[in-house]
């Protein structure tokens, strides 16, 4: 392919204003340049990315894979738009997991719906210069217009490292910019070279596809992944690189490798256990006391809207479909945007930080008792936040059933979305008191249903693994990468994007289920001179009334076998389900909160096994949807919800049971 | 001098020099991933830590860079004792 102008220094064809010629047709509309960011994990490409686009994202996902499709603008010096892309991390463009291979297509211009790349930034770190060098060669081989961003370049002269970037270009041909994605610096360069580089690349680049070239590369790779080819031509690359960062750095003295240091603490056999069971219930302790303030302000920000509402309009069908239905409703699911926040703020910090492949590693041991990899550590944190980007981070992890099984346990994780619903039955059942003078008891029985939930997760994995998921002991082999502070940019767009998504999903599938709901529950009116309560009536009243006998024997009664129904749109939807449905219920001249009408209805037993039973839930529909297209049909969603639904019955019936002798 | 012995043999905190990958013993995906990860002949590595509960996994310094792996694949690396001069 001879469109690459491997020497992008070279002098192009710059444009003084960067506008096109007024004598140009302009019929055809100007379509943005496409520049994608490529590099190994941990090169900081993502920083980078932030750095360059600040919040003008679009996070989207590619037809068919769950992989996230996350595009911006950069604007460059001569006033033209491009689009970048971040592309998923990956070691080289052999992949071995579905998101490596989308980084792969894309590069190669053979991704579904994707166009092929006017230009590559290639991300390097350049504290790692031999292995990330390897994956440039790799890159170029391609044939893309390419600048290297050598990021990271502030920490390589903390080491003492020295980088004859000079050299380092002429040796790769490319143009080779230090950059430090976390402090912006080195942003203007790249740019500019983009800018070099795009000026002298042919107008239909974007469209011109090697197809002869594609053809040849998927016969090379047929031949080369009979495996020792393969790595030979790997070995080769891995040489020539080491060669080169060889000749291109000089190291004064040793380098000071503080995050080795750290890890002394981090890895050790005793301190290290210690402290990630700190976090962890430093983490959850802290979802709850940082976000009361806030969830305090939200859910008295909901009432007065509620009264206000009440006030300007006239009794009537209308009025309750806003009080009692939307406002009730989707109010009871935003309150717990900051305990959301919170603890994706530390899942956040701990990614960014490089603890998480610590912790990783700590647990893999562990996890291997059940037949898992530490790597399905990550995942499952996730999942606490919620199974989808746990279930989507399930993709980094190679081996197919190793990765069945961790998709299959990841939504026993206690997620979000069961917050609000383990919130209000502590609230209304369990006393708000000190136990040894420190810890608040309702942050202890939280504490242990999150517990119960991986204990539930890890005997699952061992079950399946046995079972239906029995196969080979999965390797594990990662990358610890070196401890970093979290960029506050970089966690502030991640914690904006995560606050995007949970309030569309409350705007969306949480507000039609409400409204649902709230017309069920409403319709048909009871008949002049009922005596029971106007709900009983209703549709949902019927519905509640069927399923009543499937789960009266574990302590369930009408209202909660109602809410369970919506509760599989959304988890949280069980509590706004509770909400509007206790809400009609209510004596309109005594209207009282959630807790209060919940104190009043069920007993301890009931609120116990209500507990146990969403411990175990089968998870939402958009769980089960991501499922079905991470496995591809319907089978193993189908197998998820029949198990989780045994488990949640069982569960809940045994804790029923044994509270009731209990007394 | 040095002496023919694998990862698993080094105390924690020694350096060595890797000698040879038993290429046939480790299945070729396996490989590739080491070589990705830094692995290869004449590189310098240094054992770090060994995990809790078993001392399995093990995590290495690979050249620049800190790589967690089961004892099951360090095995397959055979390695030389860098001696203090």
């Amino acid at each position: 392919m001879n469109v690459a102008v491997l020497d992008p220094l070279a002098p192009g064809a710059p444009r003084t204003d960067g506008r096109a010629p007024a004598d140009t047709p302009v019929s055809a509309p100007m379509v943005a340049p496409m520049v994608a960011l490529v590099g190994n994990p941990n090169a900081g490409k993502t920083s980078l990315f932030n750095a360059l686009t600040g919040s003008r994202q679009k996070v989207g996902n590619y037809p068919g894979v769950t992989v996230e499709r996350k595009t911006g603008r950069l604007a460059l010096p001569d006033g033209r738009i491009v689009d970048l892309i971040d592309l998923p991390g990956t070691y080289s463009l052999s992949p071995r997991s579905p998101d490596e291979a989308v980084t792969r297509d894309v590069v190669m211009g053979a991704q579904a719906g994707e166009r092929r790349p006017d230009a590559i930034v290639a991300v390097i770190d350049a504290t790692n210069l031999r292995n990330h060098l390897r994956f440039v060669l790799e890159l170029r081989r391609l044939g893309l217009p390419m600048v290297v961003a050598l990021n990271m370049a502030d920490l390589a002269e903390r080491d003492g490292t020295d980088i004859d970037v000079a050299q380092l270009s002429t040796i790769l041909g490319l143009a080779v910019l230090p950059t430090v994605a976390v402090r912006k610096r080195g942003l203007g360069d790249i740019a500019a070279a983009l800018s070099t580089l795009l000026a002298v690349i042919p107008a239909d680049a974007g469209t011109y596809l090697p197809q002869h070239e594609m053809g040849l590369r998927r016969e090379d790779e047929g031949l080369l992944a009979n495996g020792v080819n393969a790595n030979a031509d790997l070995l080769l690359l891995q040489r020539e690189a080491r060669a080169i960062a060889a000749a291109v750095t000089t190291q004064r003295g040793s380098a000071r490798r503080w995050s080795q240091r750290l890890d002394r603490v981090a890895l050790h056999p005793v301190s290290g256990p210690v402290l990630l069971a700190g976090l962890l219930f430093f983490m959850f302790q802290a979802v709850f006391a940082w976000a009361q303030v806030p969830m305090d302000l939200l859910s008295g920000g909901v009432d007065r809207l509620q009264h206000a509402v009440s006030a300007a309009l006239p009794a009537g069908d209308f009025r309750s479909l806003l009080v009692d239905g939307i406002l009730h409703g989707v109010g009871s699911v935003v309150v717990f945007l900051p305990q959301i926040l919170i603890l994706f703020f530390f899942i956040l910090c701990l990614e960014q930080s490089g603890y998480m492949t610590r912790a990783a590693f700590l647990m893999d041991r562990l996890m291997a008792r059940v037949g898992l990899n530490g790597r399905a550590f990550i995942p499952l944190i996730s999942s606490f936040a919620c199974a989808i980007p746990g279930i989507m981070a399930t993709r980094t992890i190679a081996e197919p059933r190793d990765r069945l099984t961790t998709i299959l346990i990841a939504p026993l994780m206690t997620c979000s979305a069961r917050l609000p619903v383990y919130a209000v039955i502590i609230a209304a059942f369990i006393p708000d008191r000190q136990v040894a003078g420190v810890l608040g008891l309702q942050g202890l029985v939280m504490f242990g249903l999150y517990g119960f939930g991986v204990v539930g997760a890890l005997a699952a994995a061992w079950v399946l693994r046995r079972t239906v998921t029995k196969g080979p002991t999965p390797t594990f082999l990662m990358e610890m990468p070196k401890y970093q502070w979290p960029a506050p940019r970089d966690i502030g767009i991640g914690l904006y994007q995560k606050a995007w998504a949970f309030l569309a999903r409350a705007g969306g599938i949480i507000l039609v289920s409400t409204v649902a709901l709230w017309a069920l529950a409403t319709w048909p009116k009871p008949p002049p001179g009922a005596t029971q309560p106007a709900i009983d009536y209703s549709v949902a009243g019927h519905i509640g009334a069927a399923l009543e006998p499937v789960f009266r024997p574990i302590g369930f009664n009408k209202e909660i076998a109602l809410a369970l129904v919506p509760g599989m749109a959304a988890r949280e939807v069980a509590v706004s389900a509770l909400g509007t449905v206790y809400s009609l219920d209510a004596d309109p001249d005594h209207p009282q909160g959630l807790v209060a009408r919940l104190r009043s209805a069920w007993t301890l037993p009931t609120a116990l096994a209500f507990l146990a039973w969403y411990v175990f839930a089968p998870q939402c529909l958009s769980t089960l949807a991501v499922t079905r297209r991470e496995t591809g049909g319907w089978k193993w969603p189908g197998f998820m919800f029949a198990y989780l639904f045994a488990m949640a019955y069982v569960g809940a019936g045994a804790t029923y049971w044994i509270a009731r002798a209990l007394g | 001098m040095t002496e023919r012995l694998t990862i698993d043999d080094l105390r924690r905190g020694e350096a060595a020099t890797i000698v040879t990958i038993d290429r046939e013993a480790v299945d070729p995906e396996n490989a590739r991933q080491l070589h990705e990860m830094g692995f290869d002949e004449g590189v310098d590595i240094e054992l770090l830590h060994r995990a809790p509960f078993g001392g399995d996994p093990i995590a290495l310094r690979v050249g620049n860079m800190c790589v967690a792996l089961r004892k099951r694949l360090a095995n397959m690396v055979v390695v030389a004792r860098v001696v203090p001069e």
